[in-house]
């Protein structure tokens, strides 16, 4: 295996460049989605049953299918990585609305009730109030978001998108296992890094609980 | 001054929260709502500060109809405590007490030193700042609640039951504490509760709202035990309320008389009380406690083991209560009262303040009246009982 990746160190260096991109990308534009998502589903709350029930609809797709799919509705070429993008978003967006709206529902209502009352508006205590407070919440979420992204994106190598996939397709078409071990090896790491990365910012952006816990 | 000029507030299922609320709370006074659950007490206190909308009627603050100021603006001149205090998390101590100060744009530098000011204000160690409200007991976050209703300094305070989730220690603490700071602030107080003994011991003026949020009687804590409008009132007011009212009358004119005292620390040796009890006191003439000279062995002198403290003390310009209690609770029946610096003043016995008390009821209503009126400023309405609506 060590053998294969000397043999092939670039070409596997860029589709692990590739596939960090193709996993990252996605997971930010669907957090950025699925917060106003979610916020609507709390602040209405009729849309919370539907946006759940859709969102976990979406997750069901198989990701080979919404793969083919989605150049004949984006107008987009088959290989087109931009398909594994959107591709990936929508099932980051399945993952996270709800977690989003439940982290949202979680902060205490005696706390939303004195954020009214101190003159906050309805913008100012989501961004300075609420969300500061469901953090651990939504990156607990992001983290399960970050893992499956990582996972789901080797599919991709089946629509010839560089990724790490490709290590699995040439293994299987080579008969030959060792660039399908350094795939897993390396989507594996990949994965562990998103979930330190995640974790690490969580930490930083939620220093009042490192407080209580001592 | 907050008016509340026929006030309703009628839900879509028909539940009537607040029906035609006309009431005033007068300025630099805390007027307390009261009643049991459903009665309106909160809805009332909400449409205050617009977190709940009247159906009917308006809501003046001082010369402002307050449904024509944005609401944000509204809140941010109102100060509101509630139960549990409701701090921020995710801010430090000092944070969550500059909210306000930041809201209305004050820079952080000046907003953090007003802060800090109030942590002190309030009771609160100054180290305190930095800390999370978690690290903190329900009756310190209580204090930082208050703290951060403060910040702006707003005229007017909303409180909704901030002290009935603390235990009753700290809440008698914090009751006391919210009395000395209200003495030096005279804010306009609002202040919900369910526990008549809390509105009886800090309100200027109770509301006693029945449920269906209609106004049972508006009247200072004196009046409302010694003269409750109907049933309902002289229920919810509860046990005891004869001997509760007697906190409201001063003592007065009741004559005290000299007491024969030893003092700590001197001989028991010729020691002598006509009727066997010696009142003992320190040197500077606080007194310490009950000698009985039957039991003491008269060879030795005055030492504390020797001496009955279940007495309580009254203070000179203290209540009828404080009197009759010193008297009930004495060893020897009289009364120990003391002056203003804690030293002995004389002694009254348990009859002679239920003398008193007798004369006061002869001379009924007029002067009960009087009695009651010298602890409360401002004009209370008495309203005439409301019947059968519930």
């Amino acid at each position: 295996m060590i053998q294969y990746f000397r043999d092939n160190q670039d070409q596997v260096l860029n589709w692990l460049a590739w596939h960090a991109w193709l996993s990252a990308l996605p997971l930010v534009l669907g957090l950025l989605i699925a917060l106003p998502l979610g916020w609507l589903a709390r602040r209405y709350r009729w849309l919370y049953p539907p946006l759940v029930t859709v969102a976990g609809l979406l997750y069901t797709i198989p990701s080979l299918a919404l793969f083919i799919l989605l150049p004949g509705l984006l107008k987009t070429r088959i290989l087109d990585p931009n398909n594994v993008v959107v591709a990936l978003t929508i099932y980051t967006v399945a993952l996270l609305v709800r977690v989003v709206a439940d982290a949202l529902g979680a902060v205490p209502n005696e706390v939303l009730q004195a954020a009214t009352a101190m003159g906050y508006r309805r913008i100012g205590r989501l961004l300075k109030v609420e969300l500061p407070i469901a953090v651990p919440v939504i990156a607990a979420g992001l983290r399960v978001a970050a893992v499956s992204n990582v996972s789901l994106v080797s599919v991709a190598a089946l629509i010839g998108v560089p990724e790490l996939g490709q290590l699995f397709t040439n293994g299987f078409q080579l008969s030959y296992q060792a660039p399908i071990l350094l795939g897993i090896l390396l989507s594996v790491l990949l994965a562990l890094l998103f979930d330190t990365v995640i974790q690490l910012a969580a930490r930083v952006l939620t220093p009042w609980r490192r407080a209580v816990a001592r | 001054m907050i008016r509340f000029d026929k006030v309703s507030k009628h839900y879509p299922d028909g539940t009537v929260a607040v029906d035609s609320l006309d009431l005033v709370a007068p300025s630099g006074q805390i007027t307390v709502f009261v009643g049991p659950s459903g009665c309106g007490k909160t809805t009332s206190l909400r449409m205050i500060n617009r977190m709940i909308e009247p159906t009917s009627g308006k809501i003046w603050l001082d010369d402002k109809d307050t449904s024509t100021i944005p609401t944000h603006e509204l809140r941010r001149q109102i100060g509101y405590v509630i139960q549990h205090a409701g701090l921020f998390p995710h801010r430090t101590i000092l944070d969550n007490i500059a909210t306000v100060p930041l809201l209305l744009g004050w820079d952080r530098k000046k907003a953090r030193a007003r802060s800090r000011e109030l942590l002190e204000r309030v009771g609160l160690p100054g180290h305190f700042a930095d800390r999370y409200p978690a690290q903190l007991s329900g009756g310190q976050q209580q204090r930082v609640g208050v703290a951060r209703a403060l910040a702006a300094d707003p005229p007017v305070m909303l409180m909704d039951e901030p002290f009935s989730a603390v235990d009753p220690i700290a809440r008698d603490q914090l009751q006391e504490e919210f009395l000395r700071l209200q003495n030096e602030l005279g804010k306009t107080i609002v202040f919900v509760t369910h526990d008549i003994d809390e509105a009886i011991k800090l309100g200027d003026q109770v509301a006693v709202l029945r449920v269906g949020g209609r106004l049972a009687q508006l009247a200072t804590p004196g009046q409302l035990l010694s003269e409750p409008a109907d049933a309902f009132v002289a229920a919810f007011v509860g046990r005891d309320r004869g001997y509760r009212a007697l906190g409201f009358t001063p003592a007065g004119k009741l004559a005290i008389r000299d007491e024969a005292t030893i003092a700590m620390g001197s001989a028991l040796a010729g020691a002598e009380s006509a009727d066997g009890w010696l009142l003992a006191v320190d040197d500077q003439g606080a007194p310490q406690g009950w000698l009985r000279l039957a039991e003491v062995d008269r060879a030795k002198s005055v030492t504390e083991d020797l001496l009955h403290r279940g007495g309580t003390v009254a203070d000179q310009d203290g209540s009828l209560r404080s009197y009759l209690d010193a008297c009930l609770s004495s060893p020897s029946g009289r009364g120990v009262i003391v002056d203003g610096t804690g030293r002995l003043a004389g002694t009254v016995t348990a009859a002679e303040v239920l003398a008193v008390i007798e004369q006061r009821s002869a001379a009924q209503p007029a002067e009960q009246q009087q009695a009651v009126g010298q602890q409360a400023v401002g004009q209370p309405v008495v309203e005439q009982p409301v019947g059968g609506s519930q």
